[in-house]
């Protein structure tokens, strides 16, 4: 069976995708909370004011999350879902606990999706913990890219938060990601 | 300069020299946004594992049943051509996706949307928003009653229309399905003007965007029907996950 193809979400997904708390996974002050945030860049670096990103990621135990919520959070189910839209200033930001690994020794990380105008099919990348370098050694997807890619696919660590930024296009390219059955999806 | 609808055809008839397969080409320049948005690199294959191997879960706490009606938002009736848009959401074996988020949003009857960024100088009407949510059912189905969307101008070109259209967000059994799609209505003299469908560039895979009348789910003195059935792509998950889930 032939997939659905996928078509941009155009200019004016705000109508239909955002509602309220959809980018706090958890409330900005449990004390756990980080701000994983970052900037979505066009081929001239310029910001991508109209970029749709989604998060989905374990627990900080590792577990994966199947409770319902995410649209109407009730401020203490940890659904590991969200979706933040950019800023005028291509800017976006979660409130969010930090993943854990699902399997001892395995580097955590956030599964992303960056949908935008101008984008005619989604994308899919992920967001590493910066931590631990033997653990991102060691992944085999990591290990897989080019040495002098690897560092689109980490996060960086600042004081309460983890920086990700997303380059569509240009040299220092974000790498995104395809999986054995959607290779069709690439031309 | 801006270019003429006849410009931007030769660019579609020159693109459609190179099929891309079944899915939109990312690299498509009659659809002028997508210059400076497309990766240039090639995307790096890999087996999911972990979180990617699994979906995030909605359920009826998240959607009210009356979110999948459009036409009742508001103190009055909408204006325009009632319709229905039911169908099921299959995965790429087949097998329904059950319980999931379906996510749809539109322009109004004359072909605007209810955003600031919308200045198409068209009337907004005041009983309808032109969104709706709902969860699909057991066996994957799904139904939205609405009104049937407007063509409108944009601005990739002169003389640029899109086809009447709506928005779906879907989300399937495990995180490399999610998709953001449009559905389109059968016989709109648009489509071969315009460069968002024609990115698909296999016409078998575009007509898998268009819903079928269907004279079954046309309800007598009320509203006309479509139905428009999804395949995702396949799950990489096996079977035993998947039961495993519903246990």
């Amino acid at each position: 069976m032939t997939a659905v193809p996928g078509q941009t979400v155009g200019p004016f997904f705000h109508l239909g995708l955002e509602y309220p708390l959809m980018n706090e996974l958890v409330p900005p002050a449990h004390p756990r909370a980080v701000r994983l945030h970052g900037r979505v860049t066009d081929g001239l670096g310029a910001p991508v004011p109209d970029a749709v990103l989604e998060i989905w990621q374990p627990d900080p135990q590792g577990h994966v999350p199947q409770a319902p919520g995410s649209l109407r959070r009730d401020g203490w189910t940890f659904t590991g879902w969200g979706r933040a839209a950019t800023d005028p200033d291509g800017h976006y930001q979660f409130a969010t606990l930090e993943p854990g690994a699902t399997e001892p020794g395995r580097a955590p990380f956030f599964a992303v999706t960056v949908f935008a105008r101008g984008l005619t099919d989604r994308l899919f990348t992920r967001a590493y913990l910066p931590d631990d370098p033997d653990v991102l050694a060691a992944d085999t997807l990591l290990e897989s890219v080019a040495p002098d890619r690897r560092a689109t696919l980490i996060t960086t660590r600042e004081p309460g938060g983890l920086i990700f930024d997303v380059r569509l296009q240009g040299d220092d390219e974000t790498v995104f990601l395809t999986y054995p059955r959607l290779r069709d999806a690439w031309a | 300069m801006e270019l003429s609808q006849a410009d931007i055809n030769r660019e579609i008839e020159a693109a459609a020299r190179h099929p891309g397969g079944p899915q939109p080409k990312h690299d498509y320049p009659p659809y002028r946004s997508s210059v400076l948005r497309h990766p240039k690199q090639p995307p790096h294959l890999i087996d999911p594992e972990s979180i990617e191997l699994w979906a995030p879960a909605f359920g009826h706490r998240d959607v009210a049943d009356d979110e999948a009606d459009l036409t009742i938002q508001h103190a009055g009736t909408p204006i325009g051509e009632r319709m229905v848009v039911a169908g099921r959401v299959l995965d790429g074996d087949g097998r329904p996706v059950a319980g999931q988020l379906v996510e749809v949003w539109q322009a109004n009857a004359a072909g605007r949307y209810r955003h600031q960024r919308d200045q198409h100088p068209a009337p907004h009407d005041p009983n309808f928003t032109g969104v709706g949510r709902c969860i699909t059912g057991a066996d994957g189905s799904y139904r939205f009653q609405t009104i049937k969307p407007g063509p409108y101008p944009w601005r990739n070109h002169r003389n640029a229309w899109r086809p009447a259209h709506i928005h779906f967000s879907l989300f399937g059994l495990d995180f490399t399905q999610r998709v953001v799609t449009q559905m389109y209505f059968p016989g709109d003299p648009l489509f071969g003007y315009d460069p968002i469908y024609q990115s698909i560039t296999d016409p078998k895979a575009r007509e898998l965007l268009i819903a079928q009348y269907d004279h079954d789910l046309t309800t007598p003195e009320w509203s006309t029907g479509y139905r428009w059935d999804i395949v995702l792509t396949g799950t990489h998950r096996t079977p035993l996950d998947t039961d495993e889930d519903v246990a």
